[in-house]
């Protein structure tokens, strides 16, 4: 248990990450429709039919202004939702981790494995959301495709979150709670459809002290946009502490409720 | 030379003890059984066995090696066979093979190769590339033994092997897993099916309340607390009037007489001449006569 559990981490949890991918590659068809979609839907009905009401957001165009916003809440929900509905499939259901904890990987290598693999399906989501919002004219090239490598961390702080609460949750219905009133009103409520700057100064703190999206949201308009602060490195720096933290929370409650 | 050795194994649940200081140890090439009504312990010894339950006291051994200090050094080495099949329903019966082999870190190569070669062991060739909800109840029991000889274990850990299968695909399993055993496979199983235990296990404990009762041979057990032929017949209360009028010692049990004893010809014909010819049976004593004598009658859970 040094180290809060990393240390029970081998090269096991890449056969994981493996697992996860080959399931993700036989099943491709349908799990290519989102990231493809869903820019197109929100920016047809979001960025040009509500944009037409909006001038513009501090001299940027509406559709420009949410396209950043798009791609942080993809990388939320892919990750997000992998650890939590689809491993508690996979832990409850199929008993997948149990068949895997009876090889040489500890549960840690399993946790770890599914984690990392919750950030590869939000990287490569958030990377085949560049050409349709390129297409667009709504980011540019290449700046933009550093979205790609941030998506990563940014996945990993989704997926250790969604993992601490398949840990906890007594069923999967009640997976329902953290979906409706955390990871929506994040969605909201993150400087996604409106700058977190008209929100009441409090507000604001609150935003960039606890909510994972803000964070993540700041660093990718960053990118589109080109415009690079000194507040880029405290979001950078919170994406990296949290998500480090909620990975060891989550292999320490899997554990915990994995082996007994 | 002992695979496994086990002293006052202990683990509590809460206050709850599923084990309750046991101690047995297995041999080299054996088949050692572990029966128990439900709720006996069995499943929870086989997983510390196997490291993924963590005891809560005494000493476990397997290969030499602590299950509390090297579980990957042991898991490397044994194979699981679950109660529940747990096969990977996202893909392939051959694919379910290689991708659990690279939980040991086998090499791609090796592992399509001896996939292909425990796909025809287990008699599922056929299926190699059928999906998994395709495969019938004795299959998919098959698809995870072969699955647990994927790193050719030197232990092999079986929770109740055959459970709920047909009689063709019972004899199967039990004709492969003697074949492991003459292999030089260590096999550990638990069963509720007293003639697989009689029929397969070279050694057995009996378990109840986390407890170990008896330990030994199928024979040995029966000779010793079943005798060797039990003489049966209907329990009229004029049967047992007149046994107990003979001097006979019985046990009824429900609407039946069991009379234990090595002189059957005798017990009958006492039976016959004297009392009601009801229902009179001549059996062999079997490893159930010992099991219901032991743990009792009473319905568990």
């Amino acid at each position: 248990m040094a180290y809060g559990g990393l240390s029970e981490i081998s090269r096991g949890a890449l056969a994981v990450w493996r697992r996860n991918l080959d399931a993700f590659i036989k099943t491709y068809r349908v799990n290519f429709i989102p990231p493809f979609v869903e820019p197109l839907l929100y920016l047809l009905a979001l960025g040009y039919g509500v944009g037409a009401l909006i001038q513009d957001v501090d001299g940027i165009p509406y559709p420009i202004f949410i396209a950043p916003a798009l791609v942080s809440i993809s990388v939320m929900y892919s990750a997000f939702f992998e650890c939590t509905y689809s491993s508690y499939v996979r832990m409850y259901y199929q008993k997948t981790f149990d068949a895997m904890i009876a090889t040489p990987l500890s549960i840690e290598d399993v946790i770890c494995g599914e984690i990392l693999w919750g950030a590869t399906r939000g990287t490569i989501y958030a990377a085949l959301m560049i050409p349709v919002l390129f297409l667009f004219g709504v980011i540019d090239l290449p700046t933009s495709l550093l979205l790609i490598p941030f998506a990563f961390p940014a996945g990993i702080l989704f997926s250790a979150i969604g993992m601490c609460f398949t840990a906890i949750t007594p069923s999967i219905d009640a997976l329902n709670y953290p979906a409706f009133l955390f990871i929506t009103p994040m969605f909201l409520f993150s400087g996604t459809f409106f700058p977190i700057s008209i929100l009441p100064q409090a507000l604001q703190y609150f935003a960039f002290g606890f909510l994972p999206l803000a964070n993540v949201v700041n660093v990718n308009r960053a990118i589109t946009m080109a415009e690079f602060s000194p507040m880029l490195l405290y979001n950078i720096v919170w994406v990296l502490l949290v998500a480090l933290l909620f990975f060891i929370i989550a292999l320490n409650l899997m554990k915990r409720r994995l082996v007994n | 030379m002992e695979i496994i050795t086990a002293d006052n194994l202990e683990k509590y649940f809460g206050t709850l003890a599923a084990v309750d200081g046991i101690s047995f140890s297995v041999q080299r090439g054996e088949i050692f059984g572990f029966l128990g009504p439900n709720g006996a312990g069995k499943t929870t010894a086989m997983k510390m066995i196997h490291c993924v339950s963590k005891r809560t006291g005494g000493e476990l051994r397997v290969f030499g090696m602590d299950t509390d200090t090297d579980p990957r050094q042991i898991k490397q080495r044994l194979g699981v066979v679950p109660q529940e099949n747990n096969p990977d329903p996202d893909f392939t019966t051959f694919q379910n093979l290689t991708i659990y082999a690279r939980y040991f870190g086998i090499p791609a190569s090796e592992a399509e190769q001896r996939a292909e070669e425990l796909l025809e062991f287990m008699q599922l060739s056929e299926k190699r590339d059928a999906p998994i909800e395709t495969l019938s109840g004795g299959m998919k029991r098959r698809l995870i033994i072969a699955r647990a000889l994927m790193n050719e274990p030197e232990l092999l850990i079986l929770d109740e092997p055959t459970i709920g299968l047909d009689p063709q695909a019972r004899h199967l399993i039990w004709e492969k897993l003697r074949h492991l055993r003459s292999l030089g496979c260590t096999l550990v199983m638990t069963t509720h099916y007293l003639d697989e235990a009689e029929r397969l296990c070279d050694r057995l404990v009996i378990m109840n309340s986390g407890k170990i009762l008896v330990e030994g041979s199928p024979a040995e057990l029966v000779r010793q607390y079943a005798g060797e032929e039990i003489v049966e017949a209907a329990a009229s209360p004029g049967t047992i009037a007149c046994l107990k009028e003979q001097g006979v010692e019985f046990e009824v049990f429900g609407d039946t007489i069991q009379v234990q004893t090595s002189d059957p010809q005798n017990i009958a014909r006492t039976l016959m001449e004297s009392c009601r010819r009801e229902r009179i049976t001549v059996r062999r004593a079997t490893l159930e006569d010992v099991f219901l004598k032991l743990t009792g009658r009473t319905l568990r859970e």
